[in-house]
């Protein structure tokens, strides 16, 4: 077992120059947290309207470092042969996809998405979706795209048996409305990474772990965006038993790909 | 040591029924990851009698009262603001004296009037007299007006600190929302504003401007309302590699030379 981090990135970020993505910045934030893998999305192909180009920057900066840095790359159900994208992410052996409807001017549970997300499912692959990179309070005046909805959410998860989606960087009401708003068997399909949930006073993170299981949880960072350090800290401050903390951190993810994390 | 210069309590009018776990959480978490001495508001009745950040003469009072009394159920742990609406200027002048004489070390300017307003000058000239720093609520560049509040950001602060050379401020919460990297280039030259680290966000490049446009000298640290990001914060500052100087500076150091009257109370 080890740590993995779901949300993670590589690349540059158009408004956020600041920030270092190449993988060698990653790894050394996943070095000093004790990170031993990471999904790593492209943070460039979320705005390009065909993902193709960077999705393949992604796979080749990550190859030296594959043992690590697990690429995630994007697909664009309203881009034309998307489906050659969820091929060639078959034939890397990548994890998952990331859909970003809003910046795709889909919508989040249209046609193109549900098309999209069946044919990943179809092909084993589960779909995650960003609930949002930033603030909205910090985001630039033209940075509008909307994130994925819990409606949304709730429609994809229930369109076939075999979708699968890993959803980031969402808030405790969110979460909770989608988990609640689904079969148990519909939310055993779903996980959550814990990068936008809040830690003491309010403890929305240990509500969340006591409300719907600490099975469905993961470690996501927002990394290189955000500071790896809070997931961890978040973790640290909720008076979960050492084992909880372990399973969130290393075994939910590999049981929910093998299909046990499922009720 | 570490001093919090950004923490909220509530009250049993803050119309939150956990309330008193609310209270006792941040004081057991704040032990347990350090916190020497935090200093706290508590804003009017967050919104269940008057607005949180309009909060009538009635609420102003209640919520100083029951902030000055948690600093004497804790003493040299927890240190109090003193919140004013200064749209009530004689109201605030007299709650300035009335916090002070309960022991009260700074004020806090939330969000009732904007900065750069000249209401504002006779309660910041009130608190200055008093030696206090002036924590203010800021809108990291505000570029419309936000429903519920009168908000200021770091141009309308400068302003008020530019009218006010003798007087110290805190812009409050850089990770609270809102474009920084706009704050921190106003505040890279008004020397007598001092930047709050805490907020929710944790955006790693925002850690590193703000060393590298307002410098270690001029950062401290504090939680506001999501403690587990200023911890993380903390460390990543850690992790960086500052020397213990610059390092001691941004946990306690410039906020201990901010708040004289911690000094007072703990008798140095």
């Amino acid at each position: 077992m080890s740590v993995t981090d779901v949300a993670a990135f590589l690349g540059a970020y158009p408004f956020r120059p600041g920030v270092e993505g190449s993988p060698d910045a990653l790894l050394r934030h996943m070095d000093r947290l004790g990170i031993e893998r990471a999904w790593v999305g492209s943070l460039p192909s979320i705005l390009h309207q065909d993902p193709a180009p960077a999705n393949r920057v992604l796979v080749a900066s990550a190859r030296p470092h594959r043992d690590r840095l697990l690429p995630v790359p994007t697909v664009n159900p309203e881009q034309a042969a998307w489906q050659d994208d969820v091929n060639h992410a078959l034939d890397e052996a990548v994890p998952a996809v990331r859909m970003y409807p809003g910046y795709q001017g889909i919508a989040d549970a249209g046609p193109e998405m549900r098309v999209a997300v069946v044919a990943a499912a179809a092909a084993g692959l589960p779909v995650v979706l960003t609930v949002r990179l930033e603030d909205s309070r910090q985001r630039h005046p033209l940075d509008t795209a909307a994130g994925p909805s819990a409606a949304g959410v709730r429609t994809l998860v229930r369109l076939d048996d075999q979708v699968r989606l890993l959803v980031s960087h969402a808030d405790r009401a969110f979460v909770e409305e989608v988990h609640f708003g689904l079969t148990p068997a519909e939310a055993g399909r779903v996980l959550w990474d814990i990068a936008w949930v809040r830690g003491p006073p309010d403890d929305h993170f240990a509500h969340l772990v006591r409300a719907i299981g600490s099975e469905r949880l993961v470690l996501g960072t927002g990394l290189p965006l955000r500071l790896g350090e809070t997931a961890f800290v978040r973790l640290e401050l909720s008076d979960l038993s050492e084992r909880e903390q372990a399973r969130i951190l290393e075994r939910n993810l590999d049981d929910w790909l093998r299909g046990s994390g499922t009720p | 040591m570490l001093i919090d210069v950004h923490s909220h309590f509530y009250t049993e009018e803050s119309g939150r029924p956990d309330w008193l776990r609310l209270n006792e959480r941040r004081l057991a978490v704040a032990s347990r990851i350090g916190i020497t001495a935090q200093v706290a508001s508590i804003l009017g009745t967050w919104g269940r009698r008057s607005p949180t950040y309009f909060p009538s003469p009635d609420d102003v009072r209640h919520a100083n009262h029951a902030m000055a009394a948690l600093c004497r159920a804790h003493p040299r742990a927890v240190y109090g603001y003193c919140v004013v609406n200064p749209n009530d200027t004689d109201g605030a002048l007299g709650e300035i004296e009335r916090a002070g004489a309960e022991g009260m070390i700074g004020l806090k300017l939330a969000a009732s009037r904007r900065a750069d307003d000249r209401l504002v000058d006779s309660v910041v000239e009130a608190a200055t007299r008093r030696g206090w720093p002036i924590l203010h609520h800021v809108w990291q560049h505000r570029r419309r007006e936000w429903p519920g509040q009168e908000a200021s950001d770091a141009r309308e602060l400068a302003c008020l600190a530019d009218r006010h050379p003798d007087g110290h401020f805190i812009l409050a919460h850089l990770g609270g929302g809102g474009d920084w990297s706009h704050s921190l280039r106003v505040m890279r030259s008004v020397e007598n504003v001092w930047v709050d680290l805490s907020g929710s966000g944790v955006d790693i490049d925002m850690v590193h401007a703000a060393l590298d446009e307002v410098g270690p000298a001029r950062l401290v640290w504090g939680t506001d309302l999501t403690i587990d990001t200023a911890v993380a914060r903390l460390r990543y500052l850690d992790a960086l590699g500052l020397s213990d100087h610059d390092r001691d500076g941004i946990q306690w150091r410039n906020a201990w030379d901010l708040f004289v009257g911690m000094a007072h109370h703990v008798g140095h």
